[in-house]
């Protein structure tokens, strides 16, 4: 009883979550919390790369895009095709997991640093090829990026009219996908998959030698968090109606791995967290700046220079106070932090020259 | 002919610079397992205070090495108290944490290195007075200017110089000790943490002279301009070897010929199919290939040997 | 349960706030949005355009504003797209949230035209004092305008200054990968292809790089007669730099983008002789001209680049209210399509897709380090 009563009201405050908001705040908070969602999404595909199987990525803002991009070129004017969303949403993620696997398949022999320098090169080269795949065949729209996306629709009902509830019908899909790949999420941490990237995370000798093919298991891995990432871009690109390059940079992917880290890798709630907390934050120390203009009379630091050295600086703290996150899980809080047997158990492997 | 020389040269000028602040990385890489991401933003503080201090004696009547050589005398010492900085402050509390610890570290050092120097100088891009005559020698039918020239004898200067001080100086010994096993260092009587902060501020001194040499050639200076630079340097220092010293260079001067060579030729190569956009995604292909085909390196790793 | 408690406590601290906030003031406030990318590498650019803007809103305020028979005074709200297209939306967003009456913006054309989507669904009219690329208009929307010749009238003016004027008879080409810089290099391309000059080359760059040496020595190999560069000063600069000191001595045309101060700043004595285009005639030879330039140097310092389309576009939208009697983006609307006044930049009016019409186009020299008109 006390359980779904429990249910009852969290999902009360979820529904009611975007009207207060419009009310209190205006409909750019609510846009904003439709974007915090799509991170939430993103936030959980990279944990489980990141904090389920402990790969490190730095490229998966690459994923987004090619979900992006799928969406973009099978509901727009670009091709003339017109499918509808629930056929395109499976095929992006679909894509995006194959994108994934051929990251990972060259990566499985890689240490903790080289992988993350090769996956921000994927992510570079990605963003590179669809900046550029205009000529001779224009597929990707190049620089110019794919303009009049068809917005989300549920037969023949659009959620993009009427115009000015727009932000609170996206809220609502997207929340339906980011608590689906939260409860996916859960199921799979618990799974046997679940458990053999645990192995791979904490000693990956020792999970191949308990017969686990840590080869597989890590290309599941890419595979299903760039699927997710996949999914969301879809979503992304109905939503925004508008899909270039210019969205999916190197800083994106550093910061919804920052979401990760800050969160609480490997754990999913400090993961989610951590995804609200750094979509909000920039936007909200956009009002600084006026603030600033009230209190002193002038701006005495630019606003957005402001949000990227906070950003920056708390990473930092972050590392060095708290480096399971801001919200970790008791039993990763053990195996983080520094003086655990598992750093020094992993820091003797600097000296494996050429595993 | 002509056209390939001048891009094999304009690769070596490249190269040279690469290949310095390889060096940087490879240093710190070889003795604490780190890839510091913030070392492009030291270059980038380099190249800041070499050019700001080129701008106020542009008008003094002192001729351009000069001028350069104090811009350079300012910057180094500036790179250095950051680089002390950032290695006491943020990474030396990290050195017994798991591997992902540090490596957020410096990418958050990295964005705060960025926004400082963004409101210290602005966010437009600074250019760099003219204080040197542009002057070319010809060679063969290709030219070579003033400071193409400057910058591939000093590259190659430092880098011997460095090369000798790990070989043949005590410090050197001490620094490869490290490298190797820091615990039998320590009992052998150096001063780990000494040689970790000395290893770091030699890294930082190389990265000033680097920055110096980039606002120069280039002739402007920006505070975005360290990050892509340390990524390609990184992958010149893979693609050599990491921890590696010979190999940072070689890398670093194999990686500014591809990138010229590509840059220039990819278009023909290719049928016009690829061209010259996808130069950037060059450096990256080559790193990926480098780190499929043989994970050590061109010269081979050398991140001390397991005992 | 733990997390329940604070949740319920944010809800009640969001609910307060919406009740606390001031309700409207009964002033006549004429709110307008003026959108830029205020910092970042092109944020030179974008606080000109905001300063055009503001310099607008002043000498109408100070003049005494009066639409519709009741005294009103104008607002406005700046804000900073970042030059981002995802930022820009969410700006737009804020700014049809605040109850804008008009938007003058953006500056890039990447963020103009997802931006455009929202203030077209919401009805309210936005000019852009500086989005080049023809997508722009083109996407059916009855209230995007710009005050500045797009791509394709510039392009096409660019190709006949160089073949006529210039006698080129090869041209290399390069481009900044952006969608501006594309966007109006493969115009140029195009006419002048059509025009019969031979392109040896056409190579690319970012707009975050520095080094250009590879692809000029490439086109150096080639040797045509003109180089035309699609992209933005910070580059175009630096490129110009590295072109004479390669040794290469054909002409060098860019576009707006590169009519700029900061251009001749950063390619030093290589910045003589360079050739480039802006949309409009040039501020002198208007009769507002000179006023303007004085009256903005005066309080801003120099002029970037397009803070007199800026200045117009904000003058077009109240002169369409005043003329409508009234600030409600319906009423307006159809009065600012039809508009026909002078400003700084030249007559203003808009075809049917919003472009402006009878744009003109001037062709500039750098003489003696500053940009000469060229008749």
């Amino acid at each position: 009883m006390k359980k779904t009563l429990k249910f009852a009201a969290y999902a009360a405050i979820l529904a009611i979550l975007p009207f207060a908001t419009g009310l209190a705040f205006g409909k750019t908070w609510v846009r904003i919390l439709d974007f915090a969602l799509l991170y939430v999404m993103l936030a959980l595909g990279l944990n489980i790369v990141v904090g389920f199987a402990g790969l490190l990525d730095l490229g998966y803002v690459a994923f987004f895009a090619v979900g992006a991009y799928c969406y973009a070129l099978l509901a727009s004017p670009h091709f003339g095709l017109h499918l509808p969303f629930w056929i395109i949403l499976p095929i992006g993620a679909f894509a995006a997991g194959i994108f994934g696997m051929l990251l990972g398949a060259p990566t499985l022999r890689l240490r903790g640093d080289y992988l993350a320098i090769v996956t921000l090169g994927f992510g570079e080269i990605i963003r590179i090829f669809l900046n550029n795949l205009d000529t001779p065949y224009n597929i990707t729209g190049g620089p110019q990026g794919i303009d009049l996306i068809d917005p989300i629709r549920l037969g023949s009902f659009s959620l993009n009219q009427p115009t000015s509830h727009t932000v609170y019908s996206y809220y609502f899909l997207f929340l339906l996908f980011a608590l689906a790949t939260a409860f996916v999420s859960m199921r799979l941490q618990h799974s046997r998959i679940g458990r053999a990237w645990a192995a791979i995370r904490e000693d990956e000798i020792a999970a191949e030698a308990m017969g686990i093919n840590t080869r597989n298991i890590k290309l599941l891995a890419f595979a299903m968090g760039a699927s997710f990432g996949g999914l969301s871009g879809g979503l992304f690109a109905g939503f925004e109606g508008f899909v270039s390059p210019e969205s999916f940079t190197l800083t994106e992917s550093i910061m919804i791995l920052s979401m990760v880290v800050l969160g609480g890798m490997g754990h999913i709630r400090g993961v989610i967290f951590g995804a609200i907390l750094l979509s909000i934050l920039p936007e909200a120390l956009r009002y600084v700046g006026p603030l600033e203009q009230s209190l002193f009379g002038r701006i005495v630091v630019d606003p957005s220079s402001l949000r990227m050295l906070l950003f920056g600086l708390s990473l930092i703290l972050v590392m060095l106070l708290r480096p399971a996150g801001l919200w970790p899980s008791p039993a990763r809080k053990r195996e983080l932090l520094a003086h655990g047997e598992t750093a020094k158990h992993e820091n003797a492997n600097i000296y494996d020259a050429g595993r | 002919m002509d056209t390939f020389l001048q891009q094999l040269i304009n690769g070596i000028v490249l190269g040279s610079i690469y290949s310095l602040v390889a060096l940087g990385y490879t240093l710190v890489y070889g003795i604490m397992g780190l890839i510091n991401f913030a070392h492009g933003d030291i270059v980038m503080v380099g190249a800041m205070v070499t050019l700001t201090v080129a701008r106020l004696l542009a008008d003094s009547g002192l001729p351009g090495p000069v001028i350069l050589g104090i811009g350079v005398l300012t910057a180094i010492p500036a790179c250095m108290a950051v680089g002390y900085l950032v290695e006491r402050i943020a990474y030396r509390p990290l050195r017994n944490a798991p591997r992902l610890a540090p490596l957020i570290t410096a990418i958050g050092v990295s964005i705060l290195l960025q926004n400082l120097a963004m409101m210290i100088w602005g966010r437009e891009y600074l250019s760099f007075p003219q204080i040197f005559p542009a002057q070319t020698m010809a060679v063969g039918g290709a030219s070579i200017s003033t400071i193409q020239f400057l910058i591939i004898v000093s590259s190659a200067i430092m880098m011997a110089g460095l090369s000798r001080l790990i070989r043949k100086t005590r410090l050197g010994n001490a620094m490869r000790a490290t490298a190797q096993n820091p615990e039998i260092a320590t009992l052998m009587g150096v001063h780990v943490n000494t040689i970790i902060s000395i290893t770091f501020v030699l890294g930082s001194a190389l990265a000033a002279v680097a920055g110096m040499m980039v606002s120069a050639y280039y002739g402007i200076a920006h505070y975005d301009m360290g990050f892509i630079l340390g990524l390609k340097a990184f992958t010149a220092a893979v693609l050599g070897g990491i921890g590696n010293i010979e190999g940072a260079m070689l890398g670093g001067l194999l990686l500014g010929i591809i990138e010229s060579m590509g840059a220039g030729y990819l278009g023909t190569l290719t049928g016009g199919v690829m061209g010259s956009n996808y130069q950037d995604a060059f450096a990256f292909f080559v790193l990926i290939l480098v780190l499929v085909f043989r994970p050590s390196g061109l010269l081979g790793e050398r991140v001390g040997e397991r005992p | 349960m733990t997390i329940l408690r604070p949740l319920l406590v944010a809800m009640a601290a969001i609910f307060l706030a919406g009740c606390a906030k001031q309700k409207p003031g009964s002033e006549f406030v004429v709110k307008i949005g003026s959108v830029a990318p205020l910092t970042g590498p092109q944020s030179h650019l974008g606080k000109d355009n905001d300063n055009g803007v503001r310099l607008a809103a002043d000498e109408i305020n100070a003049s005494g504003l009066v639409i519709g028979g009741k005294k009103a005074k104008i607002e406005i709200l700046s804000e900073d797209d970042q030059a981002d297209p995802r930022t820009a939306t969410i700006v737009a967003q804020k700014l049809v949230d605040e109850g804008v009456n008009g938007v003058v913006g953006h500056f890039n054309s990447g963020t103009s035209i997802p931006a455009s989507r929202i203030y077209s669904d919401a009805g309210i009219p936005q000019i852009s004092p500086s989005a080049t690329a023809t997508t722009y208009t083109g996407q059916g929307f009855e209230t995007t305008f710009r005050v500045v010749t797009n791509d394709r009238q510039q392009g096409a003016a660019l190709a006949k200054f160089a073949m006529d004027t210039l006698h080129a008879k090869t041209v290399a080409v390069i481009d900044d990968r952006t969608a501006y810089g594309q966007g109006i290099a493969d115009e140029f391309e195009k006419d002048a292809k059509a025009d019969g000059a031979a392109l040896v080359a056409h190579e690319f760059t970012s707009d975050h790089a520095t080094d250009f040496t590879a692809i000029l020595t490439s086109i150096k190999g080639k040797n045509p007669d003109l180089i035309f560069y699609g992209g933005m000063d910070a580059q175009a600069g630096p490129m110009m730099k590295q072109m004479r000191n390669l040794g290469m001595k054909m002409a060098f045309l860019g576009a707006d983008g590169s009519k700029s101060p900061e251009f001749i700043k950063l390619a030093g004595t290589a910045a003589e002789g360079a050739y480039a285009s802006a949309p409009g005639l040039p501020l002198d030879k208007m009769p507002g001209g000179k006023a303007f330039v004085e009256k903005f140097t005066a309080k801003y310092g120099k002029i970037q680049l397009y803070s007199p389309y800026s200045f117009d576009a904000t003058m077009a939208l109240v002169n369409a209210m005043k003329q409508a009697g009234s600030t409600d983006p319906a009423r307006y609307l159809p009065v600012l399509s039809k508009i026909k006044m002078d400003g700084v930049t030249g007559p203003i009016s808009f075809d049917s897709k919003g472009d402006i019409m009878h744009g003109a186009v001037t062709l500039y020299q750098v003489r003696n380090g500053s940009w000469t008109a060229l008749p």
